[in-house]
C-alpha cells in the first residue's frame, strides 16, 4: 500500500484531480451544471500547463461526443465529463462510441432531466443511456468517484474488452458535497494507467483504416453480436482491476458492495449516495436483532444477474430504491427494479416478494427516516406474504 | 447472404476496415433493380456517360467505351438520361428506338 494525502474535496474536484494524474491525450467537453466544477477545475489544469492534454471546448455536448470518437479514433486516451441534458444531447454519438469500441472515459455527474427545469440529481440521465453500450460504474462518495475514474481507464482500455465507462456520482450531493479523501501520487497513478495501447489508430499512416464505415444487412448483426459478447467478459476484468486498486490503496473494489447478506432475510439494493444512508439505517436495524441486508450495486452495465441472485435468491422480500422512472413500464417502476425482477424470474426466483421505492427525483432528500419505513414494509411483506403495491413513493406528497 | 462472409467471432470489431480500397470488393451491382444496356453499334464514344457516372462503372479503354462494371453499376439510369445520341436503328439489346444506352428490367 502507497502513502496517500487525505484532503478535503468534493466529489467534482475528486473526478478533475484523477483527470490531471491521468493526463490524457484529448479531453473534449462543455460544462453543465453539477458536472461544470469538473471540467471548469480540469481546463484550468491544462491552462496552468499541469497536463499535456488536448483540450477541446466545444459548443455543444453533441460535439464533444463526436470530438471523443474523432480523438480516440486517431488513437488518444480520451476522456470526457456531463451530466443530464448534456448526456442526452450526447446519445447519438454515445452509440458510435461504443459501437466502434472506443474506451473513451466520462464521467456522469447525475442529475434529473429537464423539464421542468431541475439541476439537482437523479439517475435518469444516466439510466436513459444504460442501453447505449458503455459499462456504468456508480459512485457512492467523492472518494469511490475518484478511484472509480482511475479504474475506469483500466477497465476501459483492457484488450479483451475496449468499450466506454460512464463513471457515475450523485450531483450535488456528492459533486459538490466536500468530504475526506486519500488522493493518490501522480506516479502512482502513471504507473497504474499505465501508457495507452492502440489497437486500431487513424494516425497509423503505414496500416490504413476505415473506421465507422458502412455496414449492411450483411454484416451489422454480427458486429451487434460481437458487442454484447464483450459485456460478458468484462466482470472479471472489473473485478481483476479493482482488486489490485485494492492492493495499492487499500481500498477494493467488486460489482457490490454488501452489508449483512449472509443472512439477510429482508434487503435494500440501492445505488450510488443513498447507499450510504441506508448502510447506516440497516446497520442500526441489524444491531436490533433484524436480518436485513444492504447491496449496493457499483456496476450496472453490465448488469450483475446472476451475482444479484446469489445474493437475493434465499430473501423473503426485497425493496429496490430507483433515483428514476422508466416511464410507461409495469406500473411505472424503474430500471433498477426491472432488471432486477427480470434476473430473478430469469433464474427462477420468482417467489421473492420485492416492491420498488422511486424516491428522491429532482434532488428531493431521502432520509434515515425514509429507509426505516422501508424496512418496516419489508417486515410488514415478509410476516403477511402479500407484496402489496409493486411501485411505490418515498418522500412525495400524497 | 452467408456464403463467404465472416461470422460474429471473426470480423473485425467496430466494423473496422483494414484494408484500404476495400470498397471495390463490395459489389453494390447486388442493388440494382435496373439495368443500363448499352449499343455499341450506334455509341460515338462521346464519354458523357463516363463524365456523369456516380459510381466509375463505364470502362473506357484506349479512349474508347469498353463495357459497364455490373459489379459496381448501382442502375440509377443516369448514363441513360445523359446519352446525347439518338439511334437511327432499333437498339441492339432492347430493340427500341431512342438512345444509345437504355433502361431495361434486371427481372
Amino acid at each position: 500500500m502507497v502513502k496517500q494525502k487525505i484532503e478535503a474535496r468534493d466529489g467534482a474536484k475528486c473526478v478533475a484531480e484523477a483527470m490531471r494524474q491521468i493526463d490524457p491525450d484529448v479531453v473534449a467537453a462543455y460544462p453543465i451544471t453539477p458536472q461544470t466544477a469538473v471540467v471548469q477545475t480540469f481546463s484550468n489544469y491544462v491552462a496552468d500547463g499541469l497536463v499535456g492534454t488536448e483540450f477541446v471546448a466545444v459548443e455543444s455536448e453533441h460535439a464533444a461526443m463526436s470530438a471523443c470518437v474523432g480523438a480516440a479514433s486517431a488513437g488518444g486516451r480520451v476522456m470526457t465529463a456531463t451530466a443530464a441534458n448534456g448526456l442526452a444531447l450526447m446519445w447519438e454519438i454515445l452509440y458510435i462510441a461504443a459501437s466502434m469500441h472506443l474506451p473513451i472515459v466520462m464521467t456522469c455527474v447525475n442529475r434529473a432531466l429537464s423539464a421542468p427545469l431541475n439541476i439537482h440529481c437523479d439517475h435518469s440521465d444516466s439510466m436513459g443511456a444504460r442501453d447505449a453500450g458503455w459499462i456504468q460504474l456508480f459512485a457512492e462518495n467523492p472518494q469511490e468517484a475518484y478511484d472509480n475514474t482511475i479504474q475506469a481507464i483500466r477497465i476501459a482500455e483492457h484488450l479483451d474488452l475496449r468499450m466506454p465507462v460512464m463513471s457515475m456520482q450523485d450531483g450535488f450531493i456528492t459533486g459538490h458535497g466536500v468530504e475526506r479523501v486519500a488522493l493518490l501520487p501522480d506516479e502512482e497513478v502513471q504507473r497504474f494507467v499505465g501508457s495507452y495501447q492502440t489497437t486500431y489508430s487513424l494516425l497509423d499512416i503505414d496500416n490504413p483504416l476505415t473506421m465507422g464505415a458502412w455496414d449492411f444487412y450483411d454484416y451489422y448483426f454480427e458486429h451487434k453480436r460481437q458487442q454484447t459478447a464483450a459485456f460478458s467478459r468484462a466482470f472479471p476484468i472489473i473485478e481483476a482491476v479493482g482488486k489490485e486498486y485494492g492492493e495499492l490503496t487499500g481500498r477494493s473494489y467488486g460489482i457490490f458492495d454488501t452489508l449483512g447478506m449472509e443472512d439477510a432475510e429482508l434487503a435494500i439494493v440501492v445505488l450510488a449516495s443513498t447507499a450510504g444512508t441506508a448502510r447506516s439505517v440497516v446497520r442500526q436495524a441489524r444491531e436490533e436483532g433484524l436480518k436485513v441486508g444492504l447491496i449496493k450495486p457499483r456496476v450496472f452495465r453490465p448488469f450483475p444477474h446472476t451475482q444479484f441472485v446469489e445474493l437475493l435468491g434465499n430473501c423473503r422480500a426485497v425493496a429496490v430504491m430507483d433515483r428514476s422512472i422508466s416511464f410507461g413500464a409495469m406500473d411505472g417502476a424503474g430500471p433498477l427494479y426491472l432488471e432486477l425482477a427480470a434476473a430473478l424470474f430469469a433464474h427462477g426466483c420468482s417467489d421473492v416478494k420485492m416492491v420498488d421505492y422511486i424516491y428522491g427525483l429532482g434532488g428531493r432528500d431521502i432520509l434515515p427516516g425514509h429507509i426505516e419505513q422501508v424496512i418496516q414494509d419489508l417486515q410488514s411483506i415478509a410476516r403477511t406474504g402479500d407484496r402489496g403495491e409493486l411501485v411505490r413513493y418515498l418522500g412525495l406528497r400524497e | 447472404m452467408s456464403e463467404g462472409l465472416l461470422n460474429w467471432k471473426e470480423v473485425c470489431p467496430g466494423g473496422t476496415v483494414t484494408e484500404p480500397g476495400s470498397s471495390v470488393a463490395y459489389h453494390t451491382g447486388t442493388w440494382r433493380s435496373m439495368r443500363p444496356v448499352h449499343d455499341m453499334e450506334q455509341c460515338t464514344h462521346c464519354m458523357i456517360c463516363w463524365v456523369y457516372c456516380p459510381d466509375m462503372a463505364i470502362i473506357v479503354e484506349d479512349g474508347r467505351w469498353k463495357e459497364i462494371d455490373y459489379d459496381h453499376c448501382k442502375g440509377c439510369g443516369i448514363c441513360a438520361e445523359v446519352c446525347p445520341v439518338k439511334i437511327k436503328q432499333p437498339h441492339t439489346v432492347t430493340g427500341e428506338m431512342g438512345k444509345v444506352i437504355q433502361m431495361v428490367s434486371e427481372i
